[in-house]
Formats: structure tokens, sequence, C-alpha cells
């Protein structure tokens, strides 16, 4: 089997046949006429032979539908370039090691979910002495004076105590992403921390499940983060990142 | 059925004991001090409603002027009874009045005590034959619909909008959900007034506002009408508003009400004193008026691990349970929470949440205990999540759990589509019929691993609540022994609410919600 990454499409159990699933809900009442409007959607995506495996009626006039196609679209492969954060992944002691050595003094991190955000089950793996997955967070680091705001803090008064501990690092958890909401709020805090003065001073740092690295650089952020991420990712990269700019002067 | 643990039952009285010393001394202050949101329910149960021209609640407006005058410490209803007489006016014209600076707060004309108390009484009295009335239409509604499946199936609709919310309730109630709880906008907890009318803009959730529960009401009982069963409504009597926005939902039927007495603390930041003197008044209106409390320790393992902190859920739902039948709880109102939260990669992790599940039944027989879905180690792999979320609904129908909030596929993605929803009641509705009496079959292995979990999480709980005894529960909340949170007694959101009673208090509702409740049938201790 030789896949030309020129030219890559969906596989199912044979290279190229297209195949995908999906599932999706029309605001429509069950019936042939339902399973058709499901057909018809699916073509005008791309997908050939539709076929339609499970209707089901979810009542107040909603049909939810399970249909396999076989798309058929490709994409170039070899031609995808992403941004990447380059630096290696250090474990607990060894970026407590490599902070002390290199860096000679403590880092400062300040942390929070901002705006009416009150999901800390992020920032709190991150943070929180007990860490995540067997990983102790940020608190737990001797060589990291971490300080967790906790949750519906303003971006103003996240940016003032930023300022007033004179940290090295801010890290930003979005949870809630309805209607956007998560990226006005990142943007403010980039916006706010600009108009201060205070950006080139400090690394913006944000985390959530809708989270990119990709995203947090368009965002204005150093660096992001996103679902699986362990503390001692985020304290490799601040870590890395400090010394690269002590070295070279910024 | 209800003994497969072999549970030390000296350390379940023990642990029961003196969580109930915990409470008292709770309650050795809690009486002597009334808060700025605890007056503003005593407005609305007088019938002051609407907003001024700001959007200010008129119960806001009259308790801030009462507190600037310096006369809040004798309670909302003197001050008003007394101008109720002066100026021949009901509750809400002389709300206005206020609002429009035709009255001075200070310059009340004063009348004979037994004159105003009387007014007041009455007053008092027509407020809790309408929360009564409220109550005995929702026990007729019960007695004629078929009765709901146990657990009970508990969806939630969070789309910020409130008529989208109907449209997504009434669904989920055709879909065969027992209840539909409709999530806040993540911000309210912490506005220190309940906003007014229909609301479309909302995130994460939609505004609590007593013509939103209105709304939703209704939808529910469509759904309940075309499929012969009672839909129950739930929102969150929590943050800075507890007892009011339980008025409300005294008022609109609300079914049940999440109402824990320390998630404000830990979760929201808000004042330890706050929210214990605030959690007491709205878990009397709950009392009386029927609604269900959902306690909230299955926060406890969002943030702090779920196996080494499972004793945690045990000593706060005793802790809950003894400050809620202090303030006119039955058993039966107590949904006390927990989760099924203990890291899916673990060896043997499901003997360990059968463990926990089967513990909680067991201490707590005649709560309606409320089992939380997965959500902290669940990701975007939502065939995954499907699975994990079948094997929580197992543990849930063989250990006789009874308000099941149904996990999403979509947990960690989004808040819920109209098709998680129907594909999370469909993997319930099948487990809890094709496993329906497993439970009674099945015994567990004398001394095996899930008799010594049990029995390690009561030693550990019944540990922990010697130590809060000791200390009491403002000091343990200061060592963050709840859900690794530090709170300091001083601290938090909405401290100047609470003001310390001077003599001439008086709140009618006190006496009548308490005598109501001593009344009550029900254990009592």
């Amino acid at each position: 089997m030789s896949v030309d990454f020129s030219r890559v499409k969906t596989y199912g159990d044979t290279l190229n046949d297209g195949a995908m699933q999906l599932s999706f809900t029309l605001p429509v009442p069950a019936g042939d006429e339902a399973r058709e409007a499901a057909r018809q959607i699916a073509l005008k995506m791309g997908l050939e032979s539709p076929a339609v495996t499970e209707m089901s009626d979810l009542g107040a006039g909603f049909t939810f539908f399970v249909l396999y196609g076989k798309c058929s679209h490709k994409v170039d492969y070899s031609a995808i370039k992403i941004p990447k954060q380059q630096q290696q992944i250090l474990n607990f002691k060894e970026v407590n090691t490599l902070i002390k050595s290199e860096l000679g003094r403590k880092i400062v991190v300040v942390a929070a979910c901002t705006g009416s955000d009150a999901h800390t089950v992020g920032i709190d793996a991150i943070i929180n002495m007990k860490g995540y997955m067997g990983e102790y967070g940020l608190e737990r680091y001797p060589e990291i004076d971490a300080y967790n705001l906790g949750s519906q803090v303003p971006n103003a008064d996240l940016l003032a105590k930023a300022v007033e501990l004179n940290a090295d690092a801010i890290l930003v958890s979005q949870v809630v992403t309805q209607k956007n909401i998560h990226l006005e709020n990142l943007t403010e805090l980039v916006e706010l921390s600009e108009a201060e003065g205070q950006r080139d001073k400090v690394l913006l740092i944000c985390g959530g499940p809708r989270i990119s690295h990709e995203l947090a650089i368009e965002l204005g952020y150093d660096a992001g983060f996103g679902p699986g991420t362990l503390p001692n990712h985020v304290a490799s990269f601040i870590a890395a990142e400090l010394i690269r700019r002590k070295k070279t002067g910024k | 059925m209800q003994n497969k643990l072999d549970l030390d039952r000296s350390k379940v009285d023990l642990s029961r004991q003196m969580a109930g010393h915990i409470a008292e001394r709770l309650h050795s202050w809690i009486g002597d001090y009334t808060t700025t949101t605890t007056e503003r329910a005593a407005a609305r149960l007088l019938g002051i409603d609407g907003v001024d021209a700001a959007g200010v609640p008129l119960a806001n407006v009259m308790v801030d002027q009462l507190q600037q005058a310096g006369l809040l410490d004798r309670g909302l209803v003197p001050w008003l009874a007394k101008a109720v007489v002066a100026r021949n006016q009901s509750p809400q014209q002389v709300a206005e009045a206020l609002e429009q600076g035709d009255i001075n707060v200070s310059e009340t004309e004063e009348c004979p005590e037994e004159k105003w108390r009387e007014i007041a009484d009455d007053l008092a009295q027509k407020a809790a034959a309408k929360i009564r009335a409220v109550r005995v239409e929702r026990e007729k509604k019960l007695e004629e619909a078929l009765p709901p499946g146990k657990p009970m199936l508990y969806v939630i609709v969070a789309t910020g909008n409130v008529y989208e919310d109907a449209i997504q309730a009434k669904a989920a109630g055709l879909q065969g959900a027992d209840i539909v709880a409709v999530i806040r906008h993540t911000g309210q907890s912490l506005l220190d007034f309940v906003p007014y009318g229909p609301t479309t803009e909302g995130f994460g959730g939609t505004y609590a506002t007593q013509e939103n529960f209105r709304i939703v009401r209704k939808a529910l009982d469509e759904a309940g009408e075309e499929t012969g069963r009672y839909i129950r409504l739930v929102n969150y009597a929590s943050g800075l508003c507890m007892p009011e926005i339980s008025v409300m939902g005294a008022l609109e039927r609300l079914d049940m009400m999440l109402n824990d007495a320390m998630y404000g603390i830990l979760f929201r930041d808000i004042n330890m004193r706050r929210t214990f003197i605030d959690q007491h008044f709205s878990r009397m209106i709950n009392a009386y008026a029927g609604i269900i409390i959902n306690t909230g320790e299955d926060n406890y393992l969002t943030t702090a691990d779920a196996f080494d902190k499972g004793y945690t859920v045990l000593a706060s739902q005793f802790i809950n349970e003894q400050l809620a039948l202090r303030s006119g709880l039955k058993e039966e109102q107590m949904g006390l929470g927990h989760a099924f939260e203990i890291n899916p990669a673990m060896e043997d992790g499901l003997l360990m949440e059968i463990a926990q599940a089967q513990l909680c039944r067991e201490l707590f027989p005649r709560s309606p205990l409320k089992y939380m879905p997965p959500t902290k180690h669940v990701t975007g792999n939502i065939f995954k999540t499907y699975l994990i979320n079948g094997m929580y609904n197992l543990v849930s129908v063989m250990t006789g759990q009874e308000i099941q909030l149904l996990g999403m596929l979509t947990e960690a993605i989004h808040t819920p589509f109209i098709s998680d929803r129907y594909l999370s009641i469909e993997n319930s509705k099948y487990i809890f019929n094709n496993a329906r009496h497993l439970g009674d079959e099945v015994l567990f292995a004398p001394g095996g691993k899930i008799q010594k979990r049990a029995s390690y999480l009561l030693d550990e709980a019944c540990k922990m609540l010697k130590e809060i005894e000791k200390i009491g529960l403002e000091s343990a909340m200061e060592k963050g022994m709840f859900a690794d949170i530090k709170r300091s007694r001083d601290g938090g959101k909405g401290g100047s609410g609470v003001i310390k009673k001077a003599a001439g208090y008086y709140n009618p509702f006190m006496d009548l919600f308490v005598n109501h409740a001593t009344l009550a049938e029900g254990r009592n201790s």
C-alpha cells in the first residue's frame, strides 16, 4: 500500500475509498422526506453514495441521522505546515533543574479563568499542587511561584496582579466557548496588555479544550495548550522560552 | 438489599452525630444575622416585583435604601408593614413609590407594634398560602402522571436563550427526560441581584429570572401533557441570591434546586458567613415549597482527585444533610450529590465507583441521591465517552441512585446538542431496562475490594468529620479540607451584605416556615 501524500482521501478499509461517517440533526419531522433531505445534505458536502443507516425521531419536529458516504475530496498532506512549540518536554525534576541552572531565579506564574468563565478544571489541573494524571501542578515546583486566581477573574484584574507580582507568565484558561466568548475574552487580554505596555514583559499563554497552539499564536499569545496538556508541558515551555529570551536579550 | 457493604454501623452513627455538632456550631450564630438577599427574598415573598428604569429590581431598591439608612438590621418587613399601614397601599405600591422618590425611608410614620405586626403576619400568611397552592398543584399533577422510572433521567439545556431553551426542554421531555435543568449563565452566581424578564443572551447558560422560569415551566408542562408524565424543572438557588431564587422557584413551580451549603464559598469565592446565612433561609423556603434540593459534592471531584478524595464527598454529604434538616428539609427532599469521576484508566476503577455509589445509598437510604456523570477524564473521543457513560449508568442502576444526570458524549466539546441529549437518554434507557434488577442479584465478596473500599471511605470520612468537629467548618474550609480549595473566613464576595440583627428584628417567614418544618413528617435527626 503506498499512499500519495499529495492526494489524501479519507479511509475506511481500502485506500482512497473516501469512507466517512457523520451524524447530525435536521429540524424536520422524521420520515421518508427527512431521510432524503439528509442524503441531499451529504451529497452537497461532497459525499458520494450517501446511505442513512439510522434515522431517529427526536420529537418536537427534529430528526437525527447517522450517515455513511464516500468523500470525493482530496487534500495535499505534503504541503501542510503547522507552527509548533519547538522546545523539548521535560519532566518535573528536569524543569526545576533547568530553571535553577540556566535562569538562576524563580519563575512567577499567574493563572486564572477569565471573564464569566467559572470552569476551573483546566487551570486547576495545571496549577494546583495535586496536578493531573500523576503530574504535579506548578504550585508544587520549587522553582516556580504559581498563583491561581480562580474563576471569573476580569482580564484587567489578572493583568494588574501580574504587574504587582512581576510575573513572568500569565496563564489563561477558557472552557466556555459558546458563541466564541473565549475568543473575545482572550483577545481582550492581549489588547489590554499591549495598551498597558506589558505585552513584551510577560509570556501570555492560553489553554482549554478548544485551544490550539496555532489559534493562540493567531490571537497574539506566545503559546496555546489544548486537551491532554499536563503541567510539565506548560512548565517546559515557560522555562525554555524565558531562558531563550535571557540568552538572546529578548 | 441495603446492607451489602457490611458497614460498621457505629461509625455511621458517629459520623452523623459529629456532622450534627458541626451544623449546630454554625447555627449558634447563623440566627444572629441577616443578609441583603434574605431581606430581598422577604420583599419578593410579600409581592414586590419589577425593576426600575435602570433595570435594578425593586426589591434591591428597597433593601439598598434601608441599608444605607441603617435600618436593615431590624429587617425589611417591619419597615414595609409600617409603610403599608401609613400609606394604605400594597407592598408593591410602596416599592414603586420608593423607587419614584416619593418616600424617604427614614421618615416612615411610626405605628403601634400590634398594628404593623398584624399587617405583616397577614401578608406573610397570604404569601405562604400562595406557595402552598403551588405545592398542591405539583402534588396533583404528580398524582395524575405516570410515575417516573428509577433512576430518573436528568438532562440539561444551556442555549443562553430562554426561548431556545424552552424548545430544547420540551424536546427532551418528549424524548423521555424526567427532569430538565436550565443551566445558568456562568456569571450569574456573582450578581447581587436577580435579573428580570425573559432573557436571550447568556454564556454557558441562561439567566435565572422569574419570567424565564415561567416560560420553561410552561414548555415542560406541555411535554408532560403530551406524554402523560410530569417533567420536573430544575434551576440554581446558589450564588449571591440563594433565598431570592428559592422564592422565585417556589412561586413558579420549580421541582428541584441546586442548593448546596458550601458550594458558593468553595467554587465561587463567596463570603462564608453570607453563604451559611443565605443557605439556611433558602433551604427553609425550598422545604416549605416541597422542592428537592441537589447538593454539589460532585464538584469536589473535579478539582480534587476522585479516588484520593472520595471520602470528602461523604463527609460533606453528612454535613449537608445535618444543615438541611435544620432548615426543615426532609430526607426525601435531599438530593445529596456525588459523581462518577475516577480516572477510567485505573484498574478496577469501576469497582471503586460501585463502592462509593453503594455506600452513599446505604448511608442515606431515604435521600433521592443525585449522581453526576464523568466529566473530568472524558475527551473529545465521543465514542469512548459514550461507553464510559454506559458504565456510569450501569453503576447507577445497580446501586439504586435516583437522580441521574445523564452524561453527554460531547462533554468537553460543547454544550449539548439536541441529538447528544437524545443519545444519552437512549443509553440510559437501554441500560436501566436491561439491567433493571442487577442490584438485587449481586452481592459483594465479604472482605473483597468493594467492601474494603467502602469501609475505608467511611473510616476516612469519620476521621475528617472528627477533625472538623474539633476546629469548626469555617476553619476546615480555611485549611482547604474540601476540594483542595482554601477560603479565608472573612474573604470572598458579598461579605458587606451580612448584617447583625438588632433587637426588634422581624421576619415572619422564619417562624412560618420553621413551624411547618416541625409539623412535617420525616426523621429530624
